[in-house]
This record gives C-alpha cells, structure tokens and sequence, in this order.
C-alpha cells in the first residue's frame, strides 16, 4: 500500500548525507551495513528457505534417490484426502465465521457507539484471546463442552438436553470449528480495528448529506473500503487454523484425521512408511496456505483499483 | 440513533458469552477436584509438581535466548534496511510474513531432514545443538511479530535525523545503534519480547517433536493423565498471557512520541 511512495521519499534525503563523506569511511560503512543484515539474510536462509526447499526436493525424490512425481500421486489416498478435506472445511469455517464475527464486533465497538472504557477492555481481553491458543486452550474447551463439561452438564441436567446424544463432539467438525474460533474471532479484531477506525465519521456524514441510506453507505462506501483488509486477515486467519496443532493435538490426541496430526506421526515415526509421501504432504499444506494468499493479493488488488 | 447502539450491545452481549463461558467454566472444573466442595487442591497439586515448575523455568530460559538473539538479528537489519536500503523492505516484509505462512509443523519437519546428526551441521546430535535450534525456530516463530514491532518503532522515531546528528558529533556505527536508536526503540522491544515469551512458553509442536522438556509437552502430559489439573493450568496459562499482554499494553503508554511525520 504505502511501500510504492516509501523508497523516493527516501532516495531524495539519500544523497546529502552520503555526498560530503570520506570515500574510505563510506567504504567501511558500506560494510558495517552488510554486516548488520548478513545475520538476517542467514537466518532466513538457514530457517526459512533451506527447510523448505530440502522438502521440496525430497517431495520429488523416491527412495533410490531418483526423480520422480509418484509422491504427489501417493497424496490421493483416502486417508490423506480426508485429512486434507477436514483441515480445509475447518480452517475455512473458522476462518470465515472468525472474520465476519471479528468484524461485526469491531463495528459494534467502534461504530456502535458504546461507552469507552468498553472498547479498551475488549481490545485488552482481544489481545489476550488471541494469543491463548493451543494446549491450554483445548483444556478450556474440556472442561467447557467436553462429555463431564460444566457446560454439558448443566445443559443436560438443567435444560434435559443432552448434547452429546445430537452426535456432537470436541472432536468433530463443529467442536474443532467452535474451538478454534475463540483465537480467531479476536484476531480478526485486533487486525480489522484500525481499517475501522479508518472510516471517517465526515464519510457517512457525507454520504447522508447527498441522501444516501444506511445500506448505500455501506455498500459503496464502508465495505469496499474494509473489504480488501477483511479478505488479508482472512486469508491470515485460514492459514492460522490449517497449520494448528497444538489445540487439535491435546483435544483429541492421535485420532483426529487432519493433515497437521497426520503430519506430526510422520514427523515422529514414519507413519506413511514413506519419507518422500511425508515430504509431499508438507509440500501441500505449503500449496494451500500459499493459494489462500495468492486469492487475497489477487482479489485486494482488484478492489484497490476499483476504489480508485 | 437508539437502534444502532441496541444491535451495538447484542453483538458484544453475544460474544461475551461465547468468551467468558468457558472460562468461568475452566474456572468452576478447576475447583472441583475434591468431591462435594469447591476447593484449591487441583491448584495445590499443580504447584506440588517439581515437573511444573522445571519445564515452565526451561520455557522461560529459552524464551530469554529467543529474544536476545531476535533483537540482534532483527534491530541492525531493519534499522539499515529503513536507512539506507529502503528498496530491500518489500522484501523484508515477505520474509518476515513467511512464518504465518509456512506451518510450524512444516518447519521443524525440515529443520528435523536438514539438521540431524549425520548432516553438515548436524544440531539435533547434541542437547546444546538441539537446544540452538529449538530457539532458533522459536525464534522464527516469533520473527513476523519482532519485525513488525521494532518497523513501529523505527517509524515512531526519525532515524535519519538522529544518525546525521549523531554523526556529526563523530559518533561510531556500533554507538549509533547501541546507544541512540536501541535506547529509542527500547519500549517497542520489550513489547515484541514480551509477545515472544508469550509464544515461547505456548509452544507444544516443535519443542515435543524435538523432544525437548519444555512447558507445552509437559501440558500434554498432564492433559492425558489427570482430570482437573488440566483445567488450573489453564487457568495459569490464562493469567500468564495475561500477564505478557498487559505489560505490552502498559508499556503502549510509555513509547517515546519524537517522530515528525513519517
């Protein structure tokens, strides 16, 4: 956004301070400057780049050390395409409920005109949530909605209705779904709160002046304007979700099929009995969480020329 | 006007519940261990563990590591990159973003290919070789969230002033960083440092897979053999990020404000 107009506001200031400087001293600092991002560049080297691409060439290895695609075809398993299938559905699902939730929720906060301590507190509480994520999150949601959860329990006992006869679980579809939305709902507004506060109250002051509805205000105006933040931080919080373990992992241990905890048994021991299969599915998962930032940069650039 | 603050006070009445159920809820299973009162004991058992307290000391050693090598990675880099390589800052962005992108999981997995111990460096041979790497990827981990504070607070102070003045003044490079930008940009240090600990101590997948005794897996452990103490660690957990949180927030308040317009 702002990094087109960044480097010539700083090229104009570049050459004054450099111009009456000593050629030697500017050939020390030219290399205290490279010393001071070498340790940058290797640790993105050294933990970044070299993983990944030691996967991607192992991904396209077989065992005798030869080229070859038949990895990627292993993927189309049942078992891996099932975990895949769950891990889309639920990081989608958390992803979208997390964003429109998040963002109903900083509109409220912000627009909605409540008192003010009460936007600091949720802001506060926000920045907490979102970061109260994997082990202990999981035991939160045991004791909540787990088979003995309070929740559970008092439902049963109070209201006669007993969740766990409908066919719900912690570990299925909406357990994992539900839980997870509790680190991406506040997220989302940590994100989306400032895109909020960028709307203008002059903007819909504006709008009603020239006699524009609520709804015209936000559908010409409001949205357009925080659509291309709300689809980043979704494509954020989809990737968020899909590369989740920790939570999944103490919910449920072993059992649940999705690709992380399918992943973290190769990891550990070899589960698909194939170090190339292993490599492939982190490759995908690479894939999807790629994809999912691709379709935001595609659609926000889109919406940026459409709001010029 | 009346209408709008009501569907105001809906949405946020509604997530109320959603956040504060479960923890009310963790809060009362917490209390429950001994039967027919509401009483301490799961809390007192919990704090009875020698374990408790080793893995959350090493967490806490290792997220000490963490940010002292992320401020000295991260500080000079962008501190140079805004100064005099500002076409190499997309490409800082995109670094720094890949660890949102990429899962942890992916990660470890090639540290644990690359790193082993019959490799060209082999960090996972040795218990200091793997304790290297486990803060290096911690480290990686928390890169997105250390870049993004120390560019704050860059932006917040003007850098290109102070260097001029400082060099001027016949200021070395080595002083201009240690005792003029890092003293400025202190305040939005701690807060990333405290969102590392944050995330450090959170840590399960890569400390369990490279099987070191940190406070995630130790969590696991507890999760699958004890009923109510899982509920009051978490309510530790709780107050913990809580405790991160609100030292970040406190210390929003004390950012130096010098900068002219960016």
């Amino acid at each position: 956004m702002s990094s087109n107009s960044a480097p010539a506001a700083h090229a104009s200031t570049g050459p004054d301070i450099s111009g009456p400087v000593m050629p030697s001293r500017n050939r020390f600092r030219l290399g205290f400057q490279w010393l001071s991002i070498a340790p940058f560049i290797i640790f993105a080297l050294m933990f970044l780049a070299a993983p990944t691409v030691s996967l991607l060439v192992q991904a396209f290895t077989d065992r005798a050390g030869n080229f070859t695609i038949e990895n990627f075809r292993g993927l189309a398993s049942d078992q891996i395409v099932s975990a895949y299938t769950i891990s889309i559905q639920v990081s989608a699902a958390s992803a979208v409920m997390g964003a429109v939730f998040g963002l109903l929720i900083a509109l409220a906060l912000i627009r909605g005109s409540l008192p003010d301590g009460l936007r600091g507190a949720v802001m506060t509480f926000s920045g907490v949530a979102s970061n109260f994520a994997g082990v202990p999150l999981a035991f939160a949601f045991i004791a909540t909605l787990g088979r003995l959860g309070l929740v559970t329990l008092i439902m049963r006992d109070v209201f006669g209705f007993d969740l766990y006869r409908t066919g719900f679980t912690l570990f299925s579809f909406w357990g994992l779904t539900l839980t997870y939305l509790y680190f991406q709902i506040p997220l989302m507004v940590v994100i989306i709160a400032p895109a909020v506060d960028g709307l203008k109250r002059e903007w819909s002051e504006a709008a009603e002046t020239l006699g524009a509805s609520k709804w015209h205000f936000w559908r010409y105006v409001g949205l357009p304007i925080l659509w291309p933040p709300f689809l980043g931080t979704l494509s954020l919080l989809f990737a968020n979700a899909f590369g989740a373990i920790a939570t999944a992992w103490a919910l449920t241990g072993s059992n649940l099929n999705i690709v992380t905890v399918l992943l973290y048994n190769q990891i550990r021991g070899d589960a698909l009995q194939n170090p190339g299969l292993g490599a492939a599915l982190a490759i995908g998962m690479i894939v999807i969480t790629s994809v999912a930032n691709v379709i935001y940069l595609v659609v926000a650039k889109r919406a940026e020329r459409w709001m010029k | 006007m009346k209408q709008n603050r009501l569907w105001a006070w809906i949405i946020i009445a509604l997530a109320a519940i959603y956040f504060i159920v479960p923890l009310i809820a963790t809060f009362i299973f917490s209390l429950r261990m001994r039967r027919g009162v509401l009483s301490f004991d799961s809390y007192v058992s919990v704090f009875s563990d020698p374990r408790f307290f080793s893995s959350f000391g090493y967490s806490l050693g290792i997220g000490a590591f963490t940010i002292v090598l992320g401020v000295l990675v991260v500080v000079p880099a962008v501190y140079y990159v805004r100064l005099r390589m500002p076409w190499l800052r997309p490409v800082m962005e995109f670094v720094t973003l890949l660890p949102l992108v990429i899962p942890a999981l992916v990660l470890v997995y090639g540290y644990i290919r690359l790193y082993n111990s019959s490799s060209w460096i082999p960090f996972t041979g040795s218990v200091i070789g793997t304790d290297i790497l486990l803060i290096c990827a911690c480290m990686t981990l928390a890169l997105p969230y250390m870049y993004r504070a120390v560019d704050t607070g860059m932006r917040t102070i003007d850098i290109n002033t102070l260097t001029e003045a400082a060099q001027i003044l016949g200021a070395s490079q080595w002083t201009i960083l240690s005792r003029i930008v890092f003293p400025n940009i202190f305040v939005a240090v701690l807060s990333g440092a405290f969102l590392t600990l944050a995330i450090v101590i959170g840590e399960f997948t890569i400390a369990s897979l490279l099987n070191r005794p940190t406070f995630g897996p130790y969590l696991v452990t507890v999760g699958t053999n004890r009923a109510y103490e899982p509920s009051a660690l978490a309510i530790i957990s709780l107050l913990v990020t809580w405790g991160a949180m609100g030292m970040i927030q406190l210390l929003a308040r004390f950012a130096p404000k010098t900068a002219r317009k960016d």
